[in-house]
């Protein structure tokens, strides 16, 4: 199969996860969209390994889910944390941090 | 010997100043007793330089070396000549009766002690600016009589207006020591040199402009110090000053520094016409201008200070006739210093006699009440309008027909200010001495104390034989002609004729004033519905309102403009540039808005740029 | 003695006094008070013992330190430094002794803090004009900084927080363009030498190419012209010496400006001298400007500090324009005026710490008559004031006339005018003393003023003393500078100009 579809494929998932990280306000939606960015970062390592018979993009593949993976539990935290204190999780809500 | 003259003053000066009050009760007999040993070794010097032949009286004395870098090289030496030497008599002597005469005088002033260190420190500055053998080392005794006469002039510092005289005085000073700084520059990169002997023996091969300028810087200098044209406007301010003072600082020898300077620098002058006729003409014009303003003076210190401009103009004037009248400006200066000296102490003790009051339009009748000062006033008064034998004169009317040698113009100015002189003295004369009196309510006349008279007297002494003494007893001529060269004095007219001329202009002179003051009555107010002449002798010739609207104002209006600038200007752009910085800053900041979208947003665009200008690059 | 020690005994000094418990404020000042004392004696004796015969460096010590960038640290001492070092030296006693209670109540300070960064301050004063490496140099001119933007911050009037940050931005920004030049230096001598060097001796041996030489030039001078101050750059000063304490206000003025023009005759000089040619013209004219607007600037100031702050940078412009005259009676004339301004300037700015502690203020309009109340206290302003209007007999005449006449035989015109610059500094001097010791005393000022104390005698007598001893024996400080300003004429290839008049002996011999 031709790779480039799988690059293709890659990027559409990459758009749409970045437009749901822009556009989306509920904390859990945009941690999602997140996880759609780099599963679409993966798809394209694992597609390029392929292409070239190497073994990196495949090592950098694992890589991410493991990064992923710890985020994952330090991010739910927190969102975890801002929704008890605030009973919401509107990502909009805590601009505290600011000039 | 000579360092003598000058340490024993100083030394009174700083134990006086730094003794404080446990020497207020002998204070003043200790200045007395410096300045009058000072005069005993001046006189003992005198009698050692007379024992010695003309050529070999001058004497220096090279204390240790002051300045020298690279080839500028200043010796702290003195200089004992035959002219230092009628300068050290005449300052040790007149001032030596004028602390005396000043016990009396302060007797009841707080500060009397301070009053004779600072006399003392003026007796030692004028020695050693009379005593210096550079040009420099006499500027320092230069402004330290400046320094001194200040001091004194505003010595009643609680009275305002006697504080702004010392200032004045000082600043005015300071604009003539622009030209002896200036002067002294010049000899040096011109010559190589300072000293007065080095000047006087390279002045010839320097190139003649230089020599001329140096000359008109010297004069600027002389017109400071002795008030001559244009910056005379300081001397009739410096009557602020306690009486003595004006007597000793403001009539007989600061005042005649600027003489002395010229004389003394007589090789310049001597090599360069244009700066000899500017001498004659500033000399000119200041004799007429001090008499005219001595006319119309009410203030009886005033009208003394108006006639020590005049007289002054006389010096310069004869010093600016080249070699034949230096030894006349000389003479006139001794003998003015004498009969001047004289004549402000007399003022000083009718002004003592009538509660410190000044204006001659309260006076009146005073010659049966205080018969010495009228005695020993009446004879300075003879002296200075020149009356034979009298000590004014021998030396006027020598300078008279010096100047018609020169030029009938120059020569017409003297004869005019004679009989102007004439004029305001009688008029002083009559107001104060004849007439009906005058006092004002309370007003007791009394005859001052002996401790005042007797320095009084024998300046009255000196008034009326000074002249004989000098000229004939002392040959003056020939004493001086080793500093000032030798000199064959053309005569256009003999002395037959401009003897009794110049004394017809006197006579007519005194008894137009006489007719006017003595045998009409004098109102006790100022008449207001006078000429504009005489308006014009009021205000000083106006000297002060156009120093004011010339430098005064403008000066002020910069300075203000200049403080203005740099607040606004060169502050005000160093603020505006932070400011600015400052500003975007506080712009910036809000981008930091809190909303984790916008951020995202930002790294998205951040990203998306870069892999936009990694595909350029590619492509 | 060497110069490490003299370094040493303020530091040790500094840390003695900071470690003392708090609340034993009069120990604090008697230890600092005795570091001073013997610092100034330590100072004194290397300075007679110098080798008056010998212009170059003495005292010399050189010990390695960054060895990759060629950086040691050397220090050794030349007629014109020693003589700065020891004026630094001898103030530093004489400001604790009158600045003895202003402390207390300053600013936000504690007392021990106060004498403690006077005398880590004066450790940088004594290194500044020691270092013989220009990164040293460099360390200590930055580090200078440090000690007096506390000294002003902490212990100042009301808007001293402004005042030290102004400072402070100026100092750097000057600083700055110093280390670029510095760095560009370095790179020259690599190039030249094959190793890179900050030190004097071989800087000064360099031969630089013009074009390069103008630049380098041009960062350093703008570092010193900052610190000098010279006009535009000098609107740091009136604010920093009227926020900061009389004592402060004279160590900067007096003795840490004087690293500026330090600067210009020690390094600017002999490293580039045909840059110094090149600009001299201009900066003349820069320094003209500087004696002119500072004196106009003195007389429209109503604050008694801010008025001697501008005196000075009119002084300023008389220093620098000596020194651009290449004269040897410019350059000895303006160092020994470095020197007699430090002690003049001092003088003024402690007298006048004196009145404004009294009377709770520093505006001339709040005195007048003070003469009639406290005629000590006048007359030592009154002196002091002599001297900073050059009064001959006193010091300063003598350092004022020889940049006047060293520059006279370069630049007649230059000196021309600024011989009228002596006209404006009578005024601003006797115009002050007019207005707030003489007249009738206000009720306020005959209330507070009180006669000058003992102490504060005891600070003022030996800088009068000096003032008036160099006026009379200017010979003495010299017979050690002029061998150094020789050594300088020599490296810039200078000689002085000669007279039209070649002396009586030399045109006899020609048959004229």
């Amino acid at each position: 199969m031709n790779p480039n579809y799988y690059i293709a494929l890659a990027g559409i998932l990459f758009t749409i996860g970045a437009l749901g990280v822009l556009i989306r306000r509920n904390a859990i939606i945009v941690f999602m969209s997140v996880e759609m960015m780099l599963n679409a970062a993966n798809l394209a390592f694992v597609a390029a390994a392929r292409e070239t018979g190497t073994l990196d993009g495949q090592v950098a593949a694992f890589f991410v889910m493991v990064v992923a993976a710890a985020e994952v539990v330090v991010g739910l935290a927190i969102i975890v944390t801002i929704f008890r204190s605030r009973r919401s999780a509107s990502i909009d809500e805590p601009s505290l941090l600011k000039y | 010997m000579t360092a003598a003259l000058i340490g024993l003053p100083l030394l009174g000066a700083t134990l006086l100043l730094l003794g404080g009050r446990r020497t207020n009760t002998w204070g003043h007999f200790l200045a007395v007793a410096m300045s009058a040993s000072s005069f005993f070794v001046g006189v003992a010097l005198y009698i050692q330089m007379l024992g010695r032949s003309a050529e070999e009286r001058a004497v220096g004395q090279h204390l240790f070396d002051w300045i020298a870098v690279g080839t500028f090289n200043v010796p702290f030496g003195l200089h004992l000549d035959q002219l230092s030497m009628c300068f050290v008599l005449l300052i040790t002597g007149v001032g030596t009766l004028i602390h005396i005469y000043s016990i009396g005088y302060m007797e009841h002033d707080p500060n009397r002690r301070r009053f004779f260190a600072y006399l003392n420190l003026f007796v030692a500055a004028m020695l050693l600016l009379v005593l210096a053998d550079n040009y420099l080392l006499l500027y320092v005794g230069w402004e330290g009589v400046g320094l001194a006469s200040y001091l004194l002039i505003s010595f009643w510092q609680h009275k305002p207006s006697a504080a702004v005289a010392g200032k004045k005085a000082f600043i005015v000073n300071r604009v003539g020591d622009v030209g002896l700084s200036l002067a002294v520059m010049l000899m040096f990169t011109t010559l190589g040199t300072v000293t007065f002997q080095g000047v006087a023996d390279a002045a010839g091969q320097g190139p003649s402009l230089k020599i001329t300028l140096i000359g008109f810087a010297l004069l600027l200098a002389a017109c400071g110090k002795s008030a001559q044209f244009p910056l005379q406007s300081w001397l009739l301010d410096a009557m602020e000053g306690p009486t003595p003072v004006s007597a000793l600082i403001h009539a007989a020898t600061m005042v005649t520094a600027g003489v002395y300077l010229i004389i003394r620098a007589h090789a310049i002058f001597d090599l360069s016409q244009d700066a000899r006729t500017a001498v004659v003409v500033i000399g000119a014009i200041t004799l007429l201008l001090g008499a005219f303003i001595g006319t119309a003076k009410d203030d009886i210190k005033k009208g003394l200070a108006g006639s020590t401009m005049s007289q002054i103009g006389y010096m310069i004037l004869a010093a600016g006739l080249g070699p034949v009248g230096y030894v006349f400006a000389i003479f006139h200066l001794l003998t003015h210093g004498l009969f001047k000296a004289g004549l402000f102490l007399g003022a000083g003790s009718v002004m003592h006699g009538m509660h410190d009051d000044v204006n001659m339009r309260h006076y009146g009748a005073l010659r049966t009440s205080m018969k010495i000062t009228y005695a020993t006033f009446g004879l300075g008064f003879l002296a200075i309008i020149g009356i034979p034998p009298f000590a004014g004169f021998w030396s006027k009317d020598e300078i008279i027909s010096a100047a018609f040698g020169q030029n009938y113009l120059v020569g017409l100015a003297t004869l005019i200010g004679a009989g102007v002189t004439a004029f305001y003295m009688t008029r002083m004369m009559a107001m104060t001495f004849f007439g009906e009196s005058r006092w004002e309510d309370g007003v007791h006349p009394h005859e001052s104390s002996t401790v005042m008279t007797a320095p009084m007297m024998i300046l009255a002494v000196g008034s009326v034989f000074g002249g004989l003494l000098l000229k004939f007893v002392g040959d003056i001529e020939a004493w001086l002609e080793p500093v000032t060269g030798v000199a064959h004095p053309t005569h256009p007219i003999s002395a037959a004729v401009l003897i009794p001329v110049t004394l017809l202009v006197v006579a007519s002179g005194a008894g137009y004033a006489w007719t006017k003051y003595a045998q009409r009555p004098v109102p006790v107010v100022a008449p207001t519905d006078v000429s504009i002449l005489t308006r014009a002798a009021r205000a000083d010739a106006y000297g002060d309102a156009i120093n004011e609207a010339v430098f005064m104002r403008p000066g002020l209006h910069l300075t203000r403009a200049l403080t203005w600038f740099d607040a606004k200007g060169i502050d005000g752009t160093i603020g505006g540039v932070s400011a600015a910085i400052g500003g975007l800053s506080a712009r910036a900041r809000r981008l930091q808005n809190g909303y984790t979208r916008s951020y995202a947003l930002t790294m998205l665009g951040g990203a998306a740029l870069i892999a936009f200008v990694l595909l350029l690059a590619r492509l | 003695m060497s110069l490490t020690a003299l370094m040493l005994l303020p530091l040790i000094g500094a840390v003695v006094v900071f470690a003392l418990p708090a609340g034993r404020d009069l120990l604090a000042k008697q230890v600092a008070l005795g570091f001073g004392l013997v610092v100034a004696v330590a100072a004194v004796v290397m300075g007679l013992g110098m080798d008056k015969s010998n212009g170059g460096l003495q005292y010399v010590e050189k010990y390695s330190w960054i060895p990759s960038f060629g950086i040691s640290w050397g220090l050794g001492v030349d007629g014109i430094s020693i003589v700065l070092i020891v004026m630094a030296a001898v103030m530093v006693p004489l400001v604790f002794i009158a600045g003895w209670n202003d402390v207390e109540n300053a600013g936000r300070g504690t007392v021990k803090g106060f004498f403690s960064l006077m005398l880590l301050l004066e450790v940088f004063m004594i290194g500044v004009f020691a270092a013989t490496d220009l990164f040293l140099f460099y360390v200590f001119f930055e580090a200078m900084l440090i000690p007096i933007y506390f000294l002003i911050g902490r212990f100042g009037g009301p808007q001293r927080a402004y005042a030290a940050m102004k400072f402070l931005l100026y100092s750097l920004v000057g600083g700055l363009f110093m280390l670029a030049a510095l760095i560009g230096l370095y790179v020259v001598s690599a190039r030249e030498l094959g190793a890179g060097t900050f030190d004097y001796t071989a800087l000064t041996q360099l031969h630089i190419d013009p074009a390069t030489q103008k630049m380098l030039f041009l960062g350093f001078f703008f570092a010193f012209a900052v610190k000098a101050p010279m006009v535009p750059f000098h609107t740091w000063l009136p604010d920093a010496a009227a926020e900061s304490t009389p004592g402060t206000a004279t160590l900067l003025v007096g003795v840490l400006d004087k690293v500026g023009t330090f600067g210009m005759i020690h390094y600017l000089l002999p490293i580039f001298p045909d840059a110094s040619k090149y600009f001299a013209p201009a900066i003349i004219t820069l320094a003209v400007i500087s004696i002119f607007y500072g004196a106009l600037l003195a007389i429209g100031q109503s604050d008694m500090m801010r008025l001697v702050a501008f005196s000075s940078v009119s002084h300023f412009g008389f220093i620098v324009m000596g020194i651009f005259a290449f004269t040897s009676q410019g350059l000895s004339g303006s160092t020994l005026y470095m020197v007699n301004h430090g002690f003049s300037t001092g003088a003024l700015f402690l007298v006048v710490g004196y009145l404004s502690s009294r009377r709770g203020s520093k505006n001339i309009a709040d005195f007048g008559g003070v003469q009639k109340v406290a005629p000590i206290m006048a007359g030592v302003f009154l002196l002091a004031g002599l001297s900073s209007l050059a009064l001959p007999g006193m010091s300063s005449f003598v350092s004022e006339f020889l940049v006047l006449v060293g520059t006279f035989s370069e630049y007649p015109q230059a000196a021309n005018i600024a011989t009228v610059g002596i006209v404006l500094a009578a005024f601003y001097i006797l115009w002050m003393y007019q207005r707030t010791m003489t007249g009738e005393p206000s009720q306020e000022v005959s209330s507070t003023v009180n006669e000058i104390s003992k102490r504060e005698l005891v600070a003022i007598v030996p800088i009068i003393a000096i003032i008036i001893a160099f006026g009379l024996f200017p010979q003495g400080l010299l017979n050690i500078i002029n061998p150094t300003t020789k050594q300088v004429q020599s490296t810039v290839q200078v000689v002085d100009p000669a007279p039209a008049v070649q002396g009586l002996a030399s045109t006899e011999g020609s048959g004229s």
